[in-house]
């Protein structure tokens, strides 16, 4: 599990800073680097192991069922890339110790650059392409992060959104092609897909599968056109320009590029695709970066021009130009660091990064100076230096290709060309801010920079020197090895020898380098005289403005497809709801038609005909008079209700119509008690209708008749068909013996579905406390605040009983007759509870039935005796019985656990106890007790919540919301 | 009694879905309540109608569709009459809250019609 814990390093340093000081930049450098540090003495210890083709590989089971392990997979390329991702980010965490600012929260930045650099050694060892996806997005979030380090900064904002999206989205569609590569190969497993090579090439679907894994190159490896991200990314500190958008992130694009290459290249269509993206992004990166004024937007189109270099090397399907390639990744890496970090040096000991300000600095920072001099002329290919072996080697390859005879001279001279503006570009870099008369306006008097600010930079260019000067010691074991696996194996002949004789391309090195100077000494002329401060023709073609206009269309377009498609208005949603079930419905006819069956039906019954006539009325006259005769339609949903009650119990239910009677009771008493908050009729509305609301009410009258038709008839079919075979001959036989009680329908409630029952109760208790809580807040309407006309009618100096005592003390004589009889009732009321509790596992009756009997039994006290009179003489707290109930069922449920059988079985208790006889007590009661308490503790906590409004002093009524829509 | 069930519970539905396309929330209060009764008798009928063979275990009387009535419909309504019980509440507070702060029983918070 080696590379599972070098892979979790990064990650767990990167959770410890988090609890670091956040300020303290050297004590969070030191972990930082000795996190990195570790990183990288690990990951080179690990060579021996890859040197000769060997790959390591460790997994760990993932989705097993979709054939998605975790895969981590180091071969001699993924190898050099973790050694890229870990020691430039050991020299990064020294250099930002003292490029960040005292004032700076630096742990978030060493937090996001270690959890960077686990992101990015994620991708580079990922064995499983899904997997490497995820790494891959990890990475350009935490870029996005990163960029937006200094978030109060306007620039920084914009660069990290663009960034994130540009990137993103490339993301998005390298896993859909990562999907069709898996589909093709038959596996995620990069080894498979690695091996199936041809068979990919050969498929259908390889170009579309090649088309989406370049978009996520592309765009991560800023190439054309894409690449207008980059630039905008250096609102990003220095360090992170240097580590990510130098050496690691952007070069995510190119390592899958090389990654895939035994699999994808060798067409014609990757030779277009990748060769022609790689070599406009070449030339038009160097072109551009001819004009920056500032340093870092330079150094970035720089990176873009040598991505589009890299790129065009892998593009030219031929081994020895993707060695070339690989080579080129290291050599940019290490040179591009250096200078972006030189750049960091100037502008932090300057205060200003424009090339026009910043003169003659070599007199005042000659150690920095000559580091960054040595970097630019390995970026122009100046010859001893590690940027001239690569370039020689590209200029060898695009003059001896021979797989594509048709571009020809084209691609030698496009890099002759490229070649003179990146001599152009590093002059401008080198020559011209350290040469010259010192200026003298700059923000900051210049001085060199610290020591240790230094040294990676030294280290860098040491490399950039040994590399240049001897390398086929320094780099020759690594990037064989490095080389080996991206061209499947065998490794092609090369030289790494910094003399080849007298050939075309040292010949095209020297015109190059001549052509540089001429061409800069040029450029230098045309701007002293003010011309040609922007690249002409391109600067027009800015991708960035595209890309605004791009966002900008995508949100107008999704807000109009919201005004057309949505609506924040209730009664169309609810149509439409409504109106699609029953458009689903009649399609499902279509398949299943709706036909009457032959079941033996029961011979009507007047009575029961009589009672429904009744209950249709009802339900017909609620709907009706809901509008404008509130208590009238209460009534008549009542009347609904009870002949819904009774037939339940015609036809065999008595569990549920002794429910729905007394559910029955409380949604009356709860809409009584709700109708007191609710407006008058508007009088001043006016009788007649417009035809408008005239077609709606046409409409919705429609569709309730379509509906109902459509219910019923959908109900009349399933009476009259043949019953399917169901689990309940399984309840209605295993309920005695297994759950130890007649009443099938409680023992289900209890037992068989406790987890349901357990669930609705945590539902009621929760709804309960959010009633509570809403009208905690309550504020009702001004018009509701006064006392009702009827008790205000009567006089003051009369005391009749028939007004609720606004005193405790009055309550005596007040509606005392059936004051006396409600309360007589309580004991009552609640022995008929338990008896409906303890016999409901037999028969009829059980916890919620027996709740909601003790709850009307404890309501009809607070409506006699009004609520001050009741609560001044009981402890009632409805929302410890919720508490207390389902502890109660939660416990009993446990203690199967405990007793080591599966969450909530019953167990049967027989006793002979004197007295009593043979007791029969299962575990189920307990579970039902807690129902019973929940039930009556919900009950309580809502209607007393409700009934408490009438009697509070009431806050200040709400001004009409007028800004909430 | 079939034809009868169905046609109520065909009522009870139409009332239901009318009431709840009203613009008062009373009105979608109640419009709730009596769809609930029409889908709990729906569900209940899937256990087809039987007399007089409530589920409760006799001794001695086989323990099949035969002679019991089928219980699972009846425990699944039971839960439902319950939770539309809390349902109702929950919703008939929301609207007297929603009425305190907007002014009006509107089901949109606001009076005007479009």
């Amino acid at each position: 599990m080696t590379l599972f814990l070098l892979l979790l390093l990064p990650f767990l340093g990167s959770l410890l800073t988090v609890f670091l000081p956040t300020r303290a930049r050297t004590v969070l450098a030191g972990t930082a680097g000795a996190v990195a540090a570790a990183t990288a003495a690990w990951v080179i210890a690990l060579f021996p192991q890859v040197r000769d083709g060997g790959v390591i590989r460790q997994t760990l089971a993932w989705v097993p069922s979709l054939g998605i392990d975790l895969v981590l997979r180091l071969d001699g390329f993924a190898w050099m890339f973790a050694v890229i991702v870990a020691v430039i980010g050991v020299l990064v965490c020294l250099y930002a110790r003292y490029y960040m600012s005292p004032d700076d929260p630096v742990a978030r930045f060493y937090a996001l650059f270690l959890a960077f650099m686990g992101a990015m050694l994620g991708v580079v060892l990922s064995g499983n392409l899904v997997q490497l996806v995820v790494f891959w997005e990890l990475t350009s979030l935490v870029s996005f992060l990163l960029i937006g380090y200094w978030h109060h900064r306007t620039d920084a904002q914009r660069g990290a959104r663009m960034a994130l999206i540009v990137t993103g989205s490339g993301g998005l569609c390298l896993l859909a092609g990562v999907i069709l590569l898996g589909e093709i190969a038959g596996s995620f497993d990069l080894d498979a897909v690695l091996a199936a090579g041809d068979r990919i090439r050969a498929h259908a679907l390889y170009p579309l599968t090649l088309v989406l894994i370049l978009l996520g190159a592309f765009t991560k490896s800023a190439q054309f056109p894409f690449h207008f991200w980059l630039p905008r990314a250096m609102a990003a500190p220095t360090p992170v320009s240097a580590y990510l958008h130098s050496a690691t992130m952007v070069k995510a694009g190119v390592f899958l590029l090389a990654r895939f290459w035994p699999v994808l290249s060798g067409t014609e269509l990757w030779f277009w695709l990748v060769g022609g993206t790689g070599a406009v992004t070449l030339v038009l990166g160097a072109y551009t970066a001819m004009f920056q004024h500032d340093l870092k937007r330079l150094l970035a189109y720089s990176t873009i021009s040598h991505l589009g270099l890299i790129t065009l090397l892998f593009g030219l399907n031929s081994p020895l130009a993707a060695v070339a390639g690989v080579f080129h990744i290291i050599n940019h890496a290490t040179f591009k660091a250096s200078l972006f970090m030189a750049a960091g040096i100037v502008d932090h000991e300057t205060g200003t990064r424009d090339i026009r300000r910043l003169n003659g600095l070599i007199k005042v920072m000659p150690r920095t100076g000559v580091l960054a001099l040595v970097a630019t002329g390995a970026m122009a290919g100046v010859p001893l230096l590690n940027g001239f072996l690569s370039k020689e080697m590209f200029f060898a390859e695009t003059v001896f290709l021979s797989a594509q005879p048709s571009v020809g001279w084209v691609l030698p001279v496009l890099a002759m060309v490229a070649a003179i503006f990146a001599v152009v570009y590093s002059l401008r870099f080198g020559y011209d801010i350290f040469f010259g008369e010192l200026s003298t306006d700059l923000p900051r008097e210049p001085e060199e920079a610290p020591r240790w600010m230094r040294v990676p930079v030294q280290f860098l260019v040491l490399i950039c020197l040994i590399v240049g000067i001897v390398p086929a010691i320094s780099i020759g074991p690594s990037l064989a090895a490095a080389a080996r696996p991206v061209v499947g194996g065998v490794l092609p002949e090369y030289s790494l020898a910094v003399w080849h004789g007298f050939s075309l391309p040292l010949v095209m090195s020297v015109v190059a380098v001549v052509g540089g100077v001429a061409g800069y000494f040029w450029l230098r002329a045309q701007q002293a005289r003010g011309r040609l401060q922007n690249a002409p023709i391109v600067s027009r073609f800015d991708g960035h403005r595209l890309f605004e206009r791009a966002l900008l269309g995508v949100t107008r377009g999704a807000r109009a497809l919201l005004r057309v498609a949505s609506t924040q208005r209730l009664q169309p949603q609810l149509f439409v709801v409504i109106a699609t079930a029953l458009v689903l419905a009649v399609l499902a006819v279509r398949t299943v038609p709706l036909e009457w069956g032959d079941r033996a039906r029961l011979p009507p019954s007047h009575p029961f005909v009589l009672l429904w006539i009744i209950g249709m009325v009802c339900a017909i006259g609620a709907a009706s008079m809901a509008k404008y005769h509130r208590l009238v339609a209460t009534t008549l949903m009542g009347g609904a209700g009870l002949v819904t009650c009774l037939t339940f119990a015609w036809f065999s239910a008595p569990d549920l119509a002794l429910t729905q009677i007394v559910v029955e009771v409380v949604t009356t008493t709860l809409l009584l008690l709700g109708l007191r908050w609710m407006p008058m009729r508007n009088q001043q509305q006016p009788d007649r209708i417009g035809w408008k609301d005239r077609t709606r009410r046409g409409r919705d009258l429609l569709l309730a008749v379509l509906g109902g038709s459509g219910l019923a008839a959908l109900s009349f079919a399933l009476l009259t068909r043949p019953a399917p075979n169901s689990i309940s001959p399984f309840f209605l036989d295993r309920a005695l013996p297994d759950g130890g009680g007649t009443n099938v329908v409680n023992v289900m409630l209890v037992d068989f579905r406790a987890l349901d029952t357990l669930g609705e109760i945590t539902v009621l208790g929760a709804v309960a406390l959010t009633v509570y809580a809403l009208l905690r807040r309550f504020r009702p309407s001004p018009e509701s605040v006064a006392q009702p006309q009827q008790q205000r009618a009567v006089s003051a100096d009369r005391d009749p009983d028939l007004m609720p005592p606004s005193r405790d003390e009055d309550a005596g004589g007040y509606l005392l007759v059936p004051a006396v009889i409600a309360r007589l009732l309580l004991p009552l009321g609640l022995l008929v509870a338990a008896h409906f509790f303890l016999r409901g596992h037999n028969e009829p009756g059980g916890g919620f039935v027996a709740g909601l009997i003790v709850a009307i039994t404890l309501l009809l006290q607070y409506l006699v005796s009004g609520t001050r009179w009741v609560e001044a003489r009981t402890g009632l707290r409805p929302a410890r019985w919720i508490a207390v109930g389902l502890l109660l069922a939660a416990a009993t449920g446990l203690g199967a656990v405990v007793l080591g059988y599966p969450f909530l079985t019953t167990h049967s208790l027989h006793m002979n106890l004197p007295w009593l006889g043979e007791v029969h007590l299962p575990s189920a009661t307990f579970f039902d007790l807690g129902v019973l308490a929940v039930v009556v503790g919900a009950t309580l906590l809502i209607l007393i919540a409700l009934a408490h409004q009438s009697i509070r002093g009431h806050r200040k009524p709400a001004a009409p919301m007028t800004e909430a829509r | 009694m079939e034809v009868l069930l169905a046609l109520v519970i065909g009522v009870l539905a139409g009332s239901g879905i009318w009431l709840v396309l009203r613009p008062r929330t009373f009105q979608v209060v109640l419009g709730l309540a009596l769809l609930s009764y029409a889908v709990n008798l729906f569900i209940f009928s899937m256990g087809s109608l039987v007399i007089d063979k409530p589920p409760l275990v006799v001794p001695g009387l086989p323990a099949n569709l035969e002679h019991y009535t089928d219980p699972m419909p009846q425990s699944l309504v039971l839960t439902a009459i319950v939770i539309g019980f809390a349902t109702t509440a929950l919703f008939l507070v929301v609207l007297l809250a929603a009425r305190g702060l907007s002014g009006t029983d509107h089901v949109d918070g606001e009076q005007d019609t479009p």
